[in-house]
């Protein structure tokens, strides 16, 4: 484990997410190299880096919209110790491993949809992907699409208005009522999202990929195009649902300020390759990652450490 | 919003005005065109005619067409402008007018064969019934069949024909060959059609927009070419004659002792056979309208719409959109079978030649035209063009004006073109363009807006 078990996390809670060596190519182009790193039970995560950087590429590999050229992405539910089982179950060549106190998941063999549906990973999109067409409160209940299928009977019972499918979507409207009071939306819960404004829609992107209860949240980029008001009560809303929902957080983001100010741990990317890893205090403060932003050569590092001296 | 007395009276002597300007104007325009008439009398002579009563009627209607303009569309037309309802408002009293609209035309459905007896007759009814009701209504249904796989789950579908000849050809064959009936017949030619759904759908899941057209553009020719060249089983371009017709829950209508009409003690007439049609697939509309609209509420249509709107980020919740967009195209295509057996026990013969791609230009049409989504949209799109077309045929008058071998019926393609480019240009999102939420949080919208319809409550939220 000692490669993936990365550098000094203070919390030092059971591990969720482990990337190993991850390398993406796209033809010719190298955008992710070797990147091997690990995110945390009830942490928040951040992957920072210059633009073109791979983060959101990382993104796509963990939440299976691209499928990796090469690495291991793994997910544990549950008790920690199914991760003893990591190494039999690549050889395997299964997807995944679930027992009733743990699970383990192989993101990398996994269809898009089964990241979210099984592995219980949400994200939302650098550009907002909501149903613009369809009100605030439907884009909630399409985020238990699942849930809401097996209880309607993959429909047929749905369609003959069974109570216990009554039932559930009265649960599914509690959780959706629960996070618009959350993301303070619920007055304009039966409006088309596109209606909102361009921080609320940031705001309900979020909270519907919290409504698929998710174990881990990537969120990419959620402070883009937010003013510093909103940007702090973002981060507040991110500490909340880690405090609170159990959920850990992986997050790409530009918002230096905000990064520093939330995050337990920090991974810096640069083209495609890893730079530096570890708590905010030590990120701040490390010559690369000050070489990376401010583009500035290799060779030339030494000097960038004296401008931050 | 109540206006001045004043106000109103100056509008009504404004609106007399202008109606008498135009009737004037109608009245020297149509003098010479529709006043007078030459015709060729037996001895090749060329004598004048008058058509006072037509003339009259014409300029009267043009008059009241404009007094009604002045009075009644355009002070409205201003109102609605100035209010400038709020979104939310607007839904509210769209879906009002929308319900009471549905109603008022199911009803008018309904009556339609007594209103068709009563004013034209045993002999003239079944023209009435038969090439609009019928004709309109199978449409209606192919539109909202189609409307689940374009509307909702936004997946162009241009082959949508395939289903309709798959239904069709399933009955005819079926019944022909192993003489079982039609109620015995239809579920199956519904399963089939919907099997060839979920065929077509596997290959095109990866397609989106342009690509998905094109391919199921190429279904829908592959399906009536294998019609054509199978001679053995399709007979090819002869077609499947003497199918046999629906029964009354097995009575036949023939003119025999143990007919319809005779156990009625009623004389033979074919116009029960086509009433009992009209019912039926009044039914069977009614029926694809309802499962629609349950379907909407439900988990699945709201996962179609979903995927109209994002696909990526349906599949970043966790939709397994491969069964989403199968399912779409199964249960249009379930629809399509339905409309297809009927129409092939209606026709009593089927061949290639119903189903061309202009039939599937027909119904993608319809649901454009229509408003995608919306079935009340669809149904008055249907109506607009079906009914369009074969009211075509009956403007003899026009030949009084253009001369004797006008037909109006060459022009439909001219009028289709026209109208669809005039709906582009005001309504570019079809005829019924407002999405109505297929579940809605607040009951009670004055906790959202103020300026909400009374009436609106009551129709909150019958998820």
């Amino acid at each position: 484990m000692n490669n993936a078990a990365t550098a000094a996390d203070p919390a030092e809670s059971p591990m969720l997410l482990r990337v190993d060596h991850l390398t993406m190519r796209f033809g010719g182009l190298l955008a992710v190299s070797d990147l091997t790193f690990a995110a945390r039970r009830r942490t928040i995560t951040a992957l920072i880096g210059p633009n073109g950087a791979g983060k959101t590429t990382v993104f796509n590999c963990i939440t299976g919209f691209y499928k990796p050229s090469e690495g291991r992405i793994a997910l544990q539910c549950g008790n920690a110790d199914v991760w003893q089982e990591l190494d039999a179950l690549t050889e395997r060549g299964s997807r995944s491993l679930v027992r009733s106190d743990g699970s383990l998941f192989l993101l990398e063999r996994m269809p898009d949809y089964e990241v979210n549906q099984k592995a219980r990973i949400a994200r939302t999109f650098q550009n907002i992907r909501l149903f613009p067409g369809m009100t605030v409160l439907e884009n909630l209940l399409v985020a238990q699409h699942n849930l809401l299928m097996r209880a309607s009977g993959f429909t047929v019972l749905g369609a003959v208005g069974v109570p216990s499918y009554a039932r559930a979507q009265e649960r599914a409207l509690d959780r959706a009522r629960y996070w618009l009071d959350e993301i303070g939306l619920i007055e304009r819960a039966d409006h088309p999202a596109a209606e909102l404004a361009y921080g609320a829609q940031r705001r309900l992107e979020i909270a519907r990929a919290m409504c698929t209860e998710p174990v881990l949240l990537c969120l990419d980029e959620p402070a883009a195009g937010l003013n510093p008001r909103e940007s702090a009560e973002l981060g507040e809303f991110l500490q909340r649902i880690r405090d609170q929902e159990k959920t850990s957080i992986l997050l790409i983001e530009h918002d230096m300020a905000m990064v520093m100010e939330i995050s337990d741990h920090i991974i810096v990317l640069d083209h495609g390759q890893k730079i530096a890893d570890g708590p905010p205090a030590s990120i701040r403060n490390d010559p690369n990652v000050i070489a990376a932003y401010l583009g500035v050569e290799q060779e030339e590092v030494p000097e960038a450490e004296m401008m931050v001296s | 919003m109540v206006e001045p007395q004043a106000n109103h009276s100056a509008r009504l002597t404004r609106a007399l005005r202008e109606s008498a300007f135009t009737a004037a104007i109608a009245f020297g325009l149509f003098l010479p065109l529709i006043g007078f008439n030459t015709v060729q009398n037996i001895r090749n002579e060329l004598i004048l005619e008058t058509r006072w009563p037509l003339l009259a009627s014409l300029v009267a209607i043009i008059a009241a067409a404009r007094f009604a303009q002045v009075l009644v569309i355009s002070p409205w037309y201003e109102r609605r402008r100035l209010a400038a309802p709020k979104q939310v408002a607007k839904t509210r009293e769209h879906s009002l007018a929308g319900n009471l609209s549905a109603g008022v035309i199911l009803a008018f459905a309904i009556i339609y064969p007594a209103i068709a007896l009563w004013t034209a007759g045993f002999q003239g009814a079944a023209k009435w019934i038969d090439n609009f009701g019928v004709q309109i209504l199978i449409y209606v249904m192919l539109g909202w069949g189609l409307n689940i796989v374009v509307g909702l789950a936004g997946l162009l579908d241009l082959g949508y024909v395939a289903f309709y000849a798959v239904g069709a050809y399933s009955y005819a064959l079926l019944a022909t060959s192993y003489g079982l009936s039609f109620w015995v017949l239809l579920p199956i030619a519904g399963a089939l059609a919907a099997l060839w759904g979920i065929l077509l759908g596997f290959p095109v899941l990866r397609l989106r927009g342009d690509y998905l057209a094109i391919v199921t553009l190429a279904f829908g020719e592959i399906i009536r070419l294998v019609l054509i060249n199978w001679v053995p089983v399709t007979n090819g371009y002869a077609g499947i004659a003497n199918i046999p017709r629906p029964t009354f829950f097995g009575i036949p209508f023939n003119a025999s002792e143990s007919g319809f009409a005779a156990r009625l003690g009623l004389e033979f007439s074919p116009i029960y056979r086509i009433i009992f049609l009209y019912y039926l697939i009044l039914a069977l509309a009614c029926i694809t309208g309802a499962i629609t609209v349950r379907l909407r509420k439900l988990p699945l249509g709201r996962a179609w719409e979903a995927l109209r709107e994002d696909e990526i980020a349906c599949r970043s919740l966790g939709m397994n959109t491969t069964n989403t967009k199968l399912t779409a195209f199964a249960m249009g295509g379930m629809f399509a079978g339905f409309a297809g057996s009927f129409f092939a026990a209606r026709q009593g013969f089927v061949s290639p030649e119903s189903f061309t791609f202009m039939e599937s230009a027909v119904v993608v049409a319809i649901v454009v035209l229509g408003g995608m989504g919306s079935l009340l949209g669809v149904a008055i799109a249907a109506v607009l063009m079906i009914g369009g077309t074969e009211i075509m045929r009956e403007l003899d008058f026009l030949k009084a004006v253009f001369g004797s071998d006008f037909d109006p019926t060459q022009y439909r393609m001219l009028l289709f073109g026209l109208g669809m480019v005039l709906i582009m240009i005001w309504k570019p999102r079809g005829l019924i363009a407002t999405r109505e939420p297929s579940i809605l949080l607040h009951r009670d919208m004055r906790t959202v807006r103020s300026g909400t319809h009374a009436a609106a409550g009551l129709l909150q939220d019958r998820a």
